[in-house]
């Protein structure tokens, strides 16, 4: 399948995830420069992490306004996948594809360390290779985490099944102890009603190898792989 | 003109040098090239004091690329076409003036340093000391300068993979703030610093230029400061944003292979890039400020060519080349504006518009005096190393003593601080911060890793600078050697008080001497670095603290080694002694001295043909897979080395489990009547490893056959640290102390 990699002026988990979907798992892989006007051709959008514009203002705030994200929207509303990863969160959250917020880690630093997340659903074209409950090691890197949204978004959230990822302990038990930046319920990933968009703070681009610490990652964009070709 | 000695004062020249100057041109500088030269001959930039010294460090290895001083940073080949280019650098006084920019544009300047040879930066790390975290200026200066480098160091997308932190009263008025950026660039796509080229257009890239930072490089970076007050407005502001689509714009711009020469603008921005390009080209320039694109308006050209402004770079390339070059900055939205051209006759020419406003010969302007003193060692030196046993009392309880020195601020685990920096983007961090005694990056396209690390040791250093100088060296290599890396080359800033004092020019002196012999004995060259002088207020200089980077090599990346013990039922062997000493000597310097007695006494001593065999020795064990573990006794000494072990124990991500030690009877035994100078003394060259007990007989039989001298101490074992007689504790207080001491002195 071919992943199309968008780039912002100030990504920088671009290369990182040309190298898990192209140079681990052997899929074709493109970078989209974000004044491109279309995403014609590819099964799949990733929108990477790192500071788009600096995350001058608000984080992802500005790239929403990028031209790409209008043919980002266009291609996730025909049912086209797309996952965003941290920065990339912020950006989908920001652009109303996905709801809700990402405010600032409640302890106010900045955190980069492994965290564990507990797969809430296995019936998304993301997380198909994954069992529920099935912890993964997966590593966060961001100063703005902390997913908020209304409890009554929260409650569709969670009645829907949309509440990917949960930040849990290593065996997969979900404590207050495992949420590294005080997000509601420990929301790690959500996606929209279509099921076809993912947000999530977590790096699954930096677990794709043993010699790295994890290869859980592969489980997600590998779960993307079967889905394109089941199609 | 009629020069004052306060004009002279503000760009830190000499009188002498200002007559120097009038010689050269033949004529009284104007106000323009008097503060070009003040730049030039400051000694961040002209190494006034530092290079004649500097000459003696080793600089060539079978495997270097560059020559120390001829380009930006030190290459070293890693074999499969590729080669690796570090450089450490100081941003002390513009940290200790505003902590948070200070580091951060600390950060930026070494990775343009970095950029500027070609290279992608891979890797960040810093050194860092501050003034005891009891009081709160010091811990303000400490946060704000941890918020600025990962402020920078995240946004710009490099991981900072290692580091190291030191509190000392010392260092209460003059912080250091030293980093290191480490890059990657195939051979053949290395570029140059040197405009050769006549009639090449110099383009000038990046932020406009501004009034931040003029006379950083001499103001800051070369005198002692009183009034930090004053000096605000000279500290430059950062934004990584920007860095991070320059980085991007210069390496698409150099991919095209129309750009011939490249320099980062740091100390003394235009004037400094622009002059020392030509320098290196042999040729000379032409400038015009009129063509320099401005954040601000009504700037005099003076305040053009001296400003710091950050996150620029001149570019050199010939003409028919320039507009293919500024699509690439286009497309990056970055300004890139030819400013000047390279000129045959040597002479550095500004002008504004068509009006010159400053010429003088570009040889006359980078060849700053150079100053050979007089050291000697300061009245009281010889008595600092006066330390006998008998005056040190032995504590009353080795478990309370451990568990303070794992607790001291010097000691503890450095998470609190590296958690806040990004250490993995890039994904190639094999080995991240605290996991192991240097970081392991591994390069993707090839089976090998790098591994690099950073250290540094002041109180050995204030004690005895050859001998602590030595020690820096030894240890820098020592923590690569436990990762399983073969040490190809360090980097070194040398951060001192006032050289024109005989007893700090005996300091810089002695530890270059020193560092140099060590060079030599292990076999590694220093390719890059920096000096940072005058780093003292009201006459009280900082501990002489050479810092040295080190770059290593591990043809295969899977064969690494952590510091921690993985698992139970593993013999726990020290190299490089075969049974626990307890000589003063052993104490010299120590965190035990210095924690527990407060005390700073001793003479440190190494032997290096022992550290080579050893660090070769452990390397060995690593690549054949019989390391288990591999972490060297530095700080706090055996006990803490072991204590440190036990509580990283396997270190997995799945569950990280600590793992307990039990001394053995025989040790237990033979432990010296003065334990504490055997628990906690930090003699040299040890390395504390874990390996398989059925193959611990063959281990001990080749470390013999290599003159490796090696004692078993005990086994890995249930969930306590026990050497019976003195000490047993459970592994969960160990980590207790260890991982929560260094926020609690930050409380």
């Amino acid at each position: 399948m071919r992943f199309g990699i968008l780039v912002f002026p100030g990504t920088w988990s671009d290369t990182d995830c040309h190298h898990a979907v192209s140079g681990v798992l052997g899929q074709e892989a493109d970078y989209i420069w974000h004044k491109a006007d279309s995403v014609d051709g590819y099964d799949a959008i990733i929108v990477p992490g790192g500071f788009s514009y600096g995350d001058y203002l608000r984080a992802g705030a500005i790239a929403r306004f990028s031209p790409v994200m209008g043919a980002v929207r266009d291609f996730a509303d025909a049912g086209g996948l797309v996952i965003g990863i941290c920065n990339g969160f912020q950006i989908l959250c920001e652009a109303g594809l996905l709801p809700g917020a990402l405010r600032r880690n409640g302890h106010l630093e900045y955190r980069c360390q492994w965290t564990h997340l507990r797969t809430e659903s296995a019936n998304t074209p993301f997380t198909s290779r994954c069992g529920v409950g099935q912890p993964l090691a997966v590593p966060v890197s961001h100063g703005e985490g902390n997913y908020y949204a209304d409890a009554s978004t929260i409650a569709r959230l969670e009645e829907q099944g949309r509440i990917l990822f949960r930040y849990c302990e290593p065996d997969g038990v979900v404590t207050d102890a495992a949420n590294p930046n005080g997000s509601v319920d420990n929301i790690a990933g959500i996606i929209n009603e279509g099921r076809n968009v993912l947000g999530m703070m977590p790096h699954p681009e930096r677990s794709c190898e043993a010699l790295l610490g994890s290869d859980d990652g592969n489980l997600i964009f590998g779960s993307m792989i079967d889905a394109v070709s089941a199609r | 003109m009629p020069v004052t000695k306060e004009i002279l004062d503000e760009i830190a020249l000499s009188r002498a040098e200002y007559d120097m100057i009038v010689d050269r041109l033949d004529r009284e500088p104007n106000p323009v090239e008097l503060g070009m030269f003040g730049a030039l001959w400051s000694e961040h930039c002209g190494y006034k004091h530092s290079r004649p010294l500097l000459g003696l460090l080793p600089s060539r290895s079978s495997r270097t690329l560059s020559q120390a001083g001829a380009e930006n940073a030190g290459a070293i080949d890693i074999g499969n076409g590729l080669a690796v280019v570090f450089k450490v650098e100081s941003h002390n006084h513009p940290s200790a003036v505003e902590p948070l920019q200070g580091a951060a544009t600390g950060v930026g300047g070494i990775v343009r340093d970095i950029l500027a040879m070609g290279a992608r930066p891979i890797a960040l790390l810093n050194s860092l000391r501050f003034g005891p975290p009891d009081s709160a200026a010091n811990r303000r200066l400490l946060k704000g300068v941890v918020d600025g480098i990962g402020w920078y160091g995240n946004c710009i997308g490099v991981p900072d993979v290692a580091g190291e932190i030191y509190f000392d009263d010392c260092y209460a008025q003059n912080p250091l703030v030293n980093a290191m950026c480490v890059g990657i660039a195939r051979i053949e796509d290395l570029a140059s610093a040197a405009a050769d080229r006549p009639g090449d257009v110099l383009l000038l890239a990046g932020a406009g230029t501004g009034r931040d930072g003029i006379h950083g490089a001499s103001g800051l970076a070369s005198r002692t400061f009183e009034e930090e007050q004053e000096l605000r407005p000279t500290v430059q502001v950062g934004n990584p944003f920007l860095e991070k689509s320059l980085i991007e714009a210069c390496l698409e711009a150099l991919a095209t292979g129309r750009v011939r020469a490249l320099q980062d603008l740091g100390a003394a921005g235009l004037t400094s890039a622009a002059v020392e390009s030509a320098a290196r080209g042999g040729r000379g320039i032409a400038l015009d400020i009129n063509q320099v694109h401005r954040r601000e308006s009504g700037m005099t050209g003076y305040e053009v060519m001296l400003s710091e402004s950050q996150e620029r770079m001149l570019l050199a390339a010939a003409p028919e080349n320039v507009p293919a070059i500024r699509e690439v900055f286009d497309k990056w939205d970055i300004v890139c504006r030819p400013v000047g051209a390279v000129t045959e006759a040597p002479y550095a020419l500004v002008t504004d518009g068509a009006q010159p406003i400053a010429s003088a010969p570009v040889a006359h302007l980078t060849d700053a005096p150079r100053y050979r003193l007089d050291g000697r060692p300061s009245a009281d030196a010889a008595e600092r190393q006066r330390l006998r046993l008998r005056d040190v009392p032995v504590p009353a309880d080795a478990g309370a003593t451990l568990l303070q020195l794992l607790a001291s601020p010097n000691v503890a685990s450095r998470q609190g601080v590296y958690r806040q920096y990004d250490h993995q983007v890039q994904t190639n961090t094999v080995v991240g911060p605290g996991a192991g005694d240097a970081a392991v990056l591994r390069i993707k396209g090839t089976s090998q890793a790098i591994a690099v690390a950073i250290d540094g040791n002041g109180r050995q250093c204030f004690l005895d600078p050859y001998r602590g100088a030595q020690m820096v060296v030894a240890e820098v290599t020592r923590n690569l050697s436990c990762v399983g890396a073969e040490p190809l080359a360090l980097t070194d800033c040398l951060n001192f008080g006032n050289p024109e004092r005989p007893e700090i020019y005996y300091q810089l002196e002695q530890s270059i001497r020193g560092m140099a012999r060590a060079c030599r004995a292990l076999g590694v060259p220093v390719v890059s670095g920096n000096a940072s002088l005058y780093n003292e207020s009201q006459g009280t200089a900082i501990f002489p603290t050479p810092i040295v980077g080190g770059l290593g090599l591990l043809e295969d990346a899977r064969r690494h080694c952590g510091a921690g013990f993985p698992e139970a039922g593993l013999a726990v062997v020290l190299l490089g002694a075969d049974q626990l000493t307890a000589r003063a000597s052993d104490l010299a310097g120590s965190e035990y001295l210095n924690t527990v007695h407060g005390l700073v006494k001793g003479r440190p001593r190494i032997d290096l043909a022992l550290e080579r065999r050893v660090q070769g020795f452990c390397r060995r064990l690593i690549a054949d897979g019989l390391a288990k573990s591999a972490h060297d006794c530095s700080d706090g000494g055996l006990a803490v080395a072991v204590a440190e072990c036990c509580t990283l124990g396997n270190g997995r991500i799945d569950g990280s489990r600590t793992v307990g030690f039990v001394a053995t009877d025989e040790l237990t035994r033979n432990i010296p009547a003065r334990w504490d100078a055997a628990l906690f003394g930090e003699a040299t060259s040890r390395i504390l490893i874990a390996v398989e007990l059925d193959r611990l007989g063959g281990i001990l039989a080749s470390a013999d056959a290599a003159g490796v001298p090696a004692t078993i101490l005990g086994r890995t074992e249930g969930e306590r640290m026990r050497i019976d007689g003195l000490l047993d504790l459970p592994v969960e207080d160990l980590a207790g102390a260890w991982f929560g001491g260094l926020n609690n002195a930050l409380q």
